[in-house]
């Protein structure tokens, strides 16, 4: 069934409060194989100059993932996460972030797009992360969605 | 930095061929849990031969590349086109050449190739050059 604009324009995100782990940021730097300890080692990190381990330039979309059902708004969509392919991403970055840091993420569907008669969808959602009220990054992530079934 | 011209290329980043341990902590820790990642079950029923790579986890290699070469926060802002999938045993090159030096901005296109050339992933970052 095609995605209805007006439920996805409509579809209310929690904003997402969430405190940035340093064990975790450790452990996506391990599982990227990452190389430069200052994204794993805090003496690394503080030696040079920043006050813990930074978010690296990726995470803010793992940050996102972090609400209790990252893909409930898939489900009330009516989205089949199967069919879900990761299109585009992008972020803009306005200040550092560290482990330690309780940021707000809050998000929403900007656009929906039928392509070739409905046999794809193009879903659009943006983020704005913040710190205490000032701008952290924002992200912009285009989803494919696949309907072979349809034909044009 | 102080030589960053167009036509200047980023050192290469290539990794280890993607293994299922890979996958495996990549959803872990990036807390993308999606099956279709790590459960071949999941992915046959996608209607995939296997599973394959998480997009993010080429755009995280590409993070590498970048931060390798300059501090993070010289990084203003970067889009990447998920152009093909990374298969199990998929062996990413990231790599970078400056387009252009403007205003104090560099413009750096970014690709990750599989080894038989196959581009998985394109797109462009803006770089502060100081």
């Amino acid at each position: 069934m095609p995605i209805d604009p007006a439920l996805a324009a409509a579809y209310h995100f929690e904003p997402l409060e969430v405190t940035v782990e340093r064990g975790r940021l450790a452990f996506f730097a391990k599982a990227i194989g990452q190389t430069d300890p200052v994204y794993f080692d805090l003496a690394a990190a503080e030696a040079a100059g920043h006050p813990d381990l930074p978010v690296p330039p990726t995470f803010y979309f793992s940050l996102e993932l972090e609400r209790p059902n990252g893909v409930a708004w898939l489900d009330a969509l009516g989205i089949d996460l199967r069919r879900v392919l990761h299109g585009e991403q992008s972020f803009t970055y306005y200040a550092p972030a560290y482990a330690g840091d309780t940021l707000r993420l809050t998000t929403k569907v900007t656009d929906v797009a039928s392509k070739k008669g409905g046999a794809m969808e193009l879903v659009t959602k943006k983020t704005e992360v913040t710190h205490d009220g000032e701008p952290i990054a924002d992200l912009s992530t285009l989803l494919v969605v696949r309907n072979p079934e349809v034909t044009a | 930095m102080t030589n960053l011209v167009p036509g200047t290329e980023l050192p290469p980043l290539t990794v280890e061929p993607i293994s299922r341990t890979t996958l495996a902590l990549f959803a872990g820790a990036s807390g993308d849990h999606n099956p279709i990642h790590i459960d071949l079950d999941n992915a046959r029923s996608a209607g995939m031969e296997d599973v394959f790579a998480h997009g993010m986890l080429s755009m995280a290699y590409l993070g590498r590349l970048l931060t390798n070469w300059v501090p993070q926060n010289r990084i203003r802002d970067w889009q990447v086109r998920f152009t093909s999938i990374t298969p199990v045993h998929g062996r990413p090159t990231a790599s970078g050449r400056v387009t252009a030096v403007e205003n104090g901005l560099a413009t750096v296109e970014l690709l990750v190739a599989l080894e038989d050339g196959t581009p998985t992933l394109t797109g462009v970052a803006t770089v502060a050059v100081d």
